[in-house]
């Protein structure tokens, strides 16, 4: 193992940060800078960095130091210190260059899973700071190609895939006809008033994975539930302007998602497995539109479905043979602990249950999470390489006999699905949402 | 050298007291305005249950998942601590001053104890020294203010050492233990070492969001 090199050899080519770099002068970062500082930084922004007492026990929590060889430029505070820390000593007098730097850091070599604020002894929120330095590019307008093309998705049709109005409806009504063929009475509820729950979805469930909207309708139906999904746009929970610094945009995109099931008079959003959405309806979107807690109960597709087993709503004819590893998401482990929850629902479906180490709150990030693979193909060798760790978390699984890997987040899907081919461990992914559907009994 | 002394014990000593305790708690004033200003999410989520079930899990050895991980790390971190604060507080030389002057006194550590304490603060600072000069995660992060802060901690302690043991020079070392003392109080406030005054508020605020908001553990 050679020695860890200190320098940060950057050299990935992103047309978005090139071209907004190529509209930068230093003056107009320095300017830019301090309007933010003056504006948005406030107690947390000045306490970590004037806390953090330099020691380094937060690297080993971060999966990008681990698996690069523990090269200090990738631990938590090593990122930070070359992003943000030294844009605020130097009052944003920073060069082109630097910002190029950064944002390729802040963007693509850190998941914003916050694993780390459980490592370091202050509780400093390193994804805070990573989240301050991704305003400061996007205010800058400099931000990776591909998940700025989402934002100017969520911007334009406000769901993240350019689905457009009539694609949605078509594609709801597609999957009920499928769906009918299997089960004749089912109905996938459009724009019900009153009814009792609210079902999301993230905008690519539409787009490339719709048997996962037919495969909701038939748990839904199979339990009797009282649901709707609405017609109008809000009908999409995700949300990468909050990964992109657009708080602007977050904020209308909450609003509109919030607003709709409101004016359904739905009285919960159930929302599908995904992770960031999650984050951004229960814990970021509510905050930025004034909600202490969002105005609606908000509920994870695993709370979901622990309440519908638990309850008995729904009947598992026979369990799932084959040996499962479980994969818990940052964004609702960390995010909200439903690492239990998601354990009662393998107990009832699963025949064989082994654990992945570490695990629950101390699981490590699949490294997709936080927008960094909706920073596309760029930055795609990076992101898989950067995740050793997980691989190695996975094989010592697969080694046990695990043979499929469920992950009810569908970053998690796409992090776990490159991981799995990179390093050929020849596993399969599901989702929980896959396993209820496959054992339930449906009529 | 009597002047300096008196100079040392009397105007400074008071000057040093001042400004850390004035300093501290403007940094605290100030900085709670800051936060209700911009970060009302702060005050917002703060539960104090779960903030105090993370600060005590954070300052019970051993009780995160890092600090089995650092099992070394840990043991000299608490120990350091620890004696950094016990040994100026219930050190028999200071109550004696103090009860001289003010005729108050409390219980003290017996000397030999004192000493041995002090002689861990020495060797934890050797060791957080070498630990910054050799472990790459920590050497990259390290800026010469590290190395400062360092050394003026560790330096009461060298020469009260000192001055206890009435080494050669142990007059001079004993004036330079008051003055580096006084220096330390007066960094509290305006330096890293202003961990101490926010280590409740942000451990506490990451707790409460973990605890409160995320149904999670941060340990």
């Amino acid at each position: 193992m050679s020695e860890p090199a200190e320098t940060n050899k950057r050299k990935i080519i992103d047309k978005g940060i090139e071209a907004g770099a190529a509209e930068l002068t230093p003056e107009k970062i320095q300017e830019t800078v301090r309007k933010i500082l003056a504006s948005e930084g406030g107690a947390r922004l000045k306490t970590y960095i004037e806390t953090c007492a330099h020691c380094g026990l937060c690297s080993e929590a971060c999966h990008f130091y681990l698996s690069n060889d523990k090269n200090p430029i990738y631990s938590p505070a090593g990122k930070i210190k070359q992003t943000l820390a030294e844009i605020v000593k130097k009052r944003g007098k920073v060069s082109v260059e630097f910002i190029k730097s950064a944002c390729e850091i802040a963007f693509t070599e850190c998941n914003l899973c916050r694993r780390c604020v459980m490592y370091c002894p202050f509780g400093i929120d390193a994804a805070y700071m990573m989240l301050f330095m991704r305003r400061i590019c996007h205010k800058l307008g400099v931000v990776p190609q591909y998940i700025q093309d989402t934002a100017h998705s969520h911007s334009a049709t406000l769901n993240q895939m350019w689905v457009k109005e009539d694609e949605w409806i078509d594609t709801l009504q597609w999957q009920e006809e499928e769906a009918q063929d299997e089960i004749p009475e089912l109905r996938i509820p459009i724009e019900k008033e009153g009814a009792d729950i609210f079902y999301s979805v993230i905008g690519p469930e539409p787009k490339f994975r719709a048997q996962l909207i037919y495969q909701a309708a038939v748990i839904m139906h199979a339990a009797g539930m009282d649901w709707t999904m609405p017609a109008t746009p809000g009908w999409d929970n995700s949300d990468m302007c909050m990964y992109t610094g657009d708080v602007e945009m977050m904020a209308r995109l909450k609003k509109v998602h919030f607003e709709t099931a409101m004016r359904l008079k739905n009285k919960r959003i159930v929302m599908g497995e995904c992770g960031h959405a999650f984050r951004s309806v229960y814990d970021v979107g509510n905050r930025i539109l004034g909600w202490k807690m969002a105005p609606l109960p908000v509920v994870h597709a695993i709370e979901f479905y622990y309440e519908l087993l638990r309850d008995r709503k729904i009947t598992i004819q026979k369990k799932f043979q084959t040996p499962v590893t479980f994969h818990d998401p940052c964004n609702i482990v960390r995010g909200r602990g439903l690492h239990e929850k998601a354990r009662y629902i393998i107990a009832a479906t699963c025949k064989e249950f082994i654990e992945m180490h570490p695990n629950r709150e101390h699981n490590f990030c699949c490294s997709a999470g936080g927008g960094v693979i909706n920073c596309g193909p760029p930055f795609r060798n990076k992101r898989v390489t950067s995740n050793s760790v997980k691989a190695e978390q996975l094989a010592e699984a697969k080694s046990k006999g695990a043979q499929i890997v469920i992950a009810p987040c569908h970053n998690c899907h796409g992090g776990l699905e490159d991981i799995i081919k990179h390093y050929e461990l020849d596993m399969e992914l599901k989702f929980l949402g896959d396993i209820l559907y496959e054992l339930i009994e449906k009529e | 050298m009597h002047a300096i002394y008196e100079l040392a014990s009397g105007p400074l000593l008071w000057l040093a007291f001042g400004l850390f305790i004035l300093g501290s708690l403007y940094r605290l004033i100030t900085m709670g305005r800051l936060a209700i200003k911009k970060d009302a999410v702060v005050f917002n989520y703060m539960s104090p249950f779960y903030a105090l079930r993370s600060i005590l899990h954070w300052i019970t050895p051993f009780a995160s998942v890092n600090m089995r991980k650092h099992p070394v790390m840990t043991t000299v971190a608490f120990a350091f601590h620890i004696c950094l604060f016990a040994v100026p507080i219930f050190l028999c030389a200071h109550i004696i001053l103090i009860n001289e002057a003010w005729q108050v006194h409390w219980w003290y550590i017996p000397n030999a104890a004192a000493d041995i304490m002090t002689l861990i603060v020495i060797a934890a600072c050797i060791f957080f020294l070498f630990r910054r000069l050799l472990l790459p995660e920590v050497r990259y992060l390290t800026t010469a203010s590290d190395f400062l802060i360092l050394a003026a901690v560790a330096a009461p302690f060298i020469t009260g050492f000192w001055s206890y043991h009435q080494f050669p020079g142990h007059a001079a070392a004993g004036i330079i233990h008051i003055l580096s003392g006084e220096l330390v109080l007066v960094m509290i406030p305006f330096s890293r070492l202003s961990h101490m005054l926010f280590f409740p508020f942000i451990r506490g605020h990451a707790g409460s969001e973990f605890g409160a908001v995320r149904n999670a553990k941060d340990w």
